[in-house]
């Protein structure tokens, strides 16, 4: 095989390298020199710092609250997916222009707003501590932002899939006798299985990474709601760079593992449905 | 059983023609019962409200609490002003090295094969997957005091890290992917064929790009620039780590807003959210507007940021 | 099971000009093979649907039997209905598939499990998949697909099986094997079954009988045989297989081009214009000089000579206003772009448009 395929446009050599260069120059040789120097720490090294009992319980917070936020946002998600393709509603195109905000909106914005939302004197806070709940400054409060942040992901990635759907599907399995709620979970649901199973794990990398949000609401408790990212910046402003550098090492091992296990479901899901 | 329509929808006091997609007519046996659908429509719009749209409101509410005098003159603080120009400065160096980029890396991939192609795509795509405070980490370890180049930029007496070259490199690494992402999968559909036409008329390489090429990506190019934009003047996680905070010199607008927050100066942290609040609203109405008159092509994009 | 349409009206959009049902009384035999035959738009797969309960009907009823279906559901009508693009289940196996109108079922009336398999294994059998029941959708061609859905139709012991474009969408030579196949099926399993499609050959071939509609209503309803032999309007004429129209003149009880009468008989004594259909191989060219009637003959100007199979064609335009006309004129028959020829009309279909007063 030819390196390119024949062609008579011009200017392949220029931009394939200078998207090389560039990419190298601002990704690959830091990345790399970030793999190198926690590979200087040795596997040794590197479990002694991830298995601190400080560490591992931001890992354990990050992972967890985002796992949960994820789950949260499977399931409401789905539904607003599912409304915002099938219904008609006044306000529909409002709502769904609304559902990319957390996209757009900077993170601190996000933060800070949310804080004041949540925080005992706040709008949805206030009710809440009459209540005896507390959300801010709580790893309950870590949760809330990590929704936010991750809702658009499984929005934006099951709503394409349900638009796309045949209705010729549904009305065949009308004909075959299914009421319309078989139909909805014998039939519709599992074939949103991999949509939903890539915006689940998209929500979760990104809520695993976060951070401007999450910290203005999450209190920053050390072992309590201190988040992995927040727990990095606090070793770099200790000048503590080989504990900062192995958590990131982490975080990035973590980042490509769920980067393949997507890859995975949607070439699983092309293989046997014939589609992503 | 589908239709076409055209509708019209007055978009910003002005009237935009909306390409709806086709939609079936949905019969009674494709859908649900009103009770069913009145209660996911109301859970639906119960969330977004609770979690979208109430942040969003809290914003502008908590910026003008005080009044218009307050607001202005939270803004016009000198300190705020020299992050609001960070803010611009940074973007101006942001926004067009990543278009360039993403023109570039576009007309490779979209118009060529070559072997190794979608490895490429995902290195693009890996700063989405990067949390930005280890984005910020990377940088610190390459330009820091103690990093790879430490030494020789301290004896050549270059500042990189807590300085303005460190905030924008740690953006340019968080906003990497985002033209590039948005025109790709655009310029991939497009194919050559309009270039080659293009070509075998006698138009330069150059030329084609400038007048085949550019004219048929504007919108997605366009629209790639603004998220890009947002993004930049937004990011807040990897600027933090490399900025060093120093008032009036390395704050940009999103760490300015954390000072005031933590300085308890809620209303002028406020203030400053509210103009990158607006930014945000302008993109994603833009977005709303540009999908609308270009329709499908802008969707597959744009999911993943 | 019978098939009884009676009177069906549909209107989609109350603001358009006509229906797109237009008073439809169709009479479907039990164990017949009937297709609907008509250009896109004629409200075909419309009709087919309203009998599934697919689609509501705005007027009219359905029956099955002597049951007035037209208040059932469509889960409760059990009709086996095959799509267009078979609207397959991707997440399920072929066996899953088949057996899925089965397990759907509430309890009362499901089949035990080992019930459900053995049908759906059965049925695989009948649709010539054996040993394929653990695929998936996406791992078969075009034609296992549809004969996967009409398995899938059938597990639900169906009282009418009904099929909208069922080879619509395959190439031309799986469309020929699965139409043997299907009629071959049919007769073994003897469902009345009635199917939607654009293609003429299709229908003509495979079906008992042929509805043509055209624009919301039925045109003709017969044999293949009637169909194609004596078509009742000029639509059908016009419709199926290839003919040419010519614009002439009844009076005196005889058809006249300009003034030149034909021989071709009329079955109505009514005066006035219209358009007669005539089939290519209808029309000789006769020896020049002679004409049956004594007079000179019609006479075409040949426009224009192909190549058609075994055959040649040619294109003639007729003296005045009658119009244009296409023939069989073999290959030994000289001729060339521009002679006149007089032309021999062998049979033709006469349609009266306007009656003299």
């Amino acid at each position: 095989m030819s390196f390119r395929r024949p062609s008579i446009l011009p200017g392949f050599g220029l931009t394939l390298g200078y998207t090389l260069v560039y990419l190298t120059a601002i990704v690959l040789l830091p990345v790399a020199l970030l793999i190198l120097r926690s590979s200087s720490l040795g596997l040794d090294g590197l479990w002694a710092i991830a298995t601190e009992p400080r560490v591992l319980a931001a890992l354990r917070i990050s992972f967890g609250m985002s796992l949960a936020a994820a789950g949260i946002n499977v399931v409401f998600g789905a539904i607003i997916a599912w409304v915002l393709a099938r219904y008609e509603f006044p306000g529909r195109r409002l709502l769904d222009a609304v559902v990319d905000l957390p996209f757009a909106l900077p993170t601190a914005v996000a933060g800070i707003a949310l804080a004041s939302l949540y925080a005992p004197s706040g709008w949805i806070g206030g009710p809440l501590s009459t209540l005896g709940w507390r959300i801010a400054y709580t790893p309950l409060g870590i949760g809330v932002a990590l929704i936010f942040i991750g809702l658009p992901f499984i929005v934006r990635t099951v709503q394409p899939v349900i638009e796309e759907l045949d209705a010729d599907v549904e009305e065949a399995s009308a004909t075959l006798g299914a009421t319309r709620a078989q139909t909805l979970l014998r039939v519709i649901l599992p074939s949103l299985v991999p949509a939903l199973l890539t915006g689940f794990a998209l929500a979760f990398a990104r809520g695993v990474g976060e951070y401007g949000s999450v910290i203005f609401l999450a209190g920053n408790l050390p072992y309590v709601s201190e988040i992995a990212p927040l727990l990095i910046v606090v070793k770099l402003e200790q000048f503590d760079y080989a504990s900062a550098t192995a958590i990131a090492t982490l975080m990035l091992i973590v980042s490509f593992f769920i980067l393949l296990v997507i890859n995975l479901i949607q070439s699983w899901s092309r293989r046997r449905f014939g589609y992503v | 059983m589908s239709e076409t329509s055209i509708e019209w929808v007055p978009e910003a006091g002005f009237v935009v023609p909306q390409k709806q997609r086709v939609r079936r007519i949905r019969t009674a046996v494709t859908t649900e019962g009103p009770v069913l659908r009145a209660s996911l429509i109301g859970i639906a719009i119960t969330f977004l409200a609770l979690f979208l749209l109430l942040p969003l409101i809290v914003v502008f509410y908590e910026a003008f609490n005080h009044g218009l005098g307050a607001y202005f003159s939270a803004l016009t603080e000198p300190d705020t002003r020299a992050a609001i120009g960070l803010t611009l400065l940074v973007s101006a160096f942001v926004v067009p090295l990543n278009v360039v980029f993403g023109l570039a890396a576009a007309w490779a991939i979209a118009k060529f094969q070559f072997p190794g192609k979608s490895f490429l795509i995902t290195l693009i795509d890996l700063p989405f997957s990067v949390s930005p405070v280890v984005a910020g980490l990377i940088y610190v370890l390459m330009f820091g005091s103690n990093g790879l180049l430490g030494e020789w930029l301290q004896a050549h007496d270059i500042k990189v890290i807590f300085a303005v070259p460190g905030v924008v490199l740690a953006t340019i690494f968080v906003t990497f992917p985002f033209v590039a992402r948005e025109i790709i999968p655009l310029m991939e559909t497009q194919g050559t064929v309009e270039e080659e036409a293009a070509l075998t008329l006698g138009a330069s390489g150059f030329s084609t790009f400038l007048r085949i090429t550019l004219p048929n990506i504007k919108w997605a190019l366009l629209y790639g620039v603004l998220l890009c934009n947002a993004r930049a003047m937004g990011e807040f996680g990897a600027v933090s780590v490399v900025s060093g905070h120093i008032r009036g010199l390395t704050d940009t607008m999103p760490l300015h807003i954390e000072i005031l927050y933590n300085e308890y100066n809620i209303t002028a942290a406020f203030s400053v959210a509210s103009v990158l609040a607006l930014l945000a609203l302008v993109t994603l109405v833009a977005k709303t507007v540009l999908e609308g008159v270009w329709g499908e092509e802008l969707a597959g994009g744009s999911r993943r940021h | 099971m019978q098939i009884r349409v009676v009177d069906i009206v549909k209107q989609f959009d109350p603001r358009a000009k006509g229906p797109v049902l237009d008073q439809i009384n169709l009479n479907v035999v039990g164990g017949e093979l009937l297709a609907l035959l008509g250009p896109s738009g004629s409200g075909k797969t419309t009709l087919l649907r309203i009998i599934a309960g697919l689609d509501q009907p705005t007027g009219g009823k359905v029956f099955f039997g002597e049951e007035d279906a037209s208040g059932l559901r469509v889960q409760e009508r059990r009709v086996g209905f095959v799509f267009q693009n078979y609207a397959l289940f991707k997440h399920l196996t072929l066996e899953e598939n088949i057996a899925f109108g089965l397990t759907v079922r509430d309890r009362a009336t499901r089949p035990p499990k080992a019930e459900i398999r053995r049908r759906a294994l059965e049925l695989l059998d009948l649709v010539q998949l054996s040993g394929l029941g653990k695929r998936y959708p996406a791992q078969l061609s075009g034609g296992q697909r549809q004969r996967v859905a009409l398995a899938r139709a059938l597990a639900v012991e169906p009282r009418v099986l009904l099929l909208d474009e069922p080879f619509g969408a395959l190439d031309a030579k799986v469309r020929r094997d699965l139409r043997l196949w299907l009629r071959e099926l049919h007769d073994r399993t003897g469902h009345t079954t009635l199917f939607v499609t654009h293609d003429q050959d299709e229908a003509l071939e495979l079906a008992d009988r042929v509805a043509v509609l055209s624009q919301g209503r039925i045109e003709q309803i017969g044999s293949p045989d009637e169909i194609y032999d004596h078509p009742a309007t000029a639509f059908v004429h016009g419709f199926i297989g290839e003919s040419s129209a010519l614009r002439v003149n009844a009076r005196e009880g005889r058809l006249f081009i300009g003034d030149r009468p034909l021989s071709i008989p009329l079955r109505e004594e009514r005066p006035g214009w219209g358009r007669l259909f005539i089939r290519p191989q209808d029309v000789v060219i006769g020896e020049k000089g002679l004409s049956e009637t004594g007079r000179p003959p019609i006479e075409a100007e040949v426009l224009s000579l192909w190549r058609s199979g075994p055959t040649r064609r040619a294109e003639l335009a007729l003296a005045g206003e009658a119009g244009r006309i296409e023939i069989d004129a073999p290959v030994a028959t000289p001729l060339t772009p521009g002679e006149k020829v007089p032309l021999h009309f062998k049979r033709g279909t006469f349609y009266l448009e306007t009656p003299a007063a």
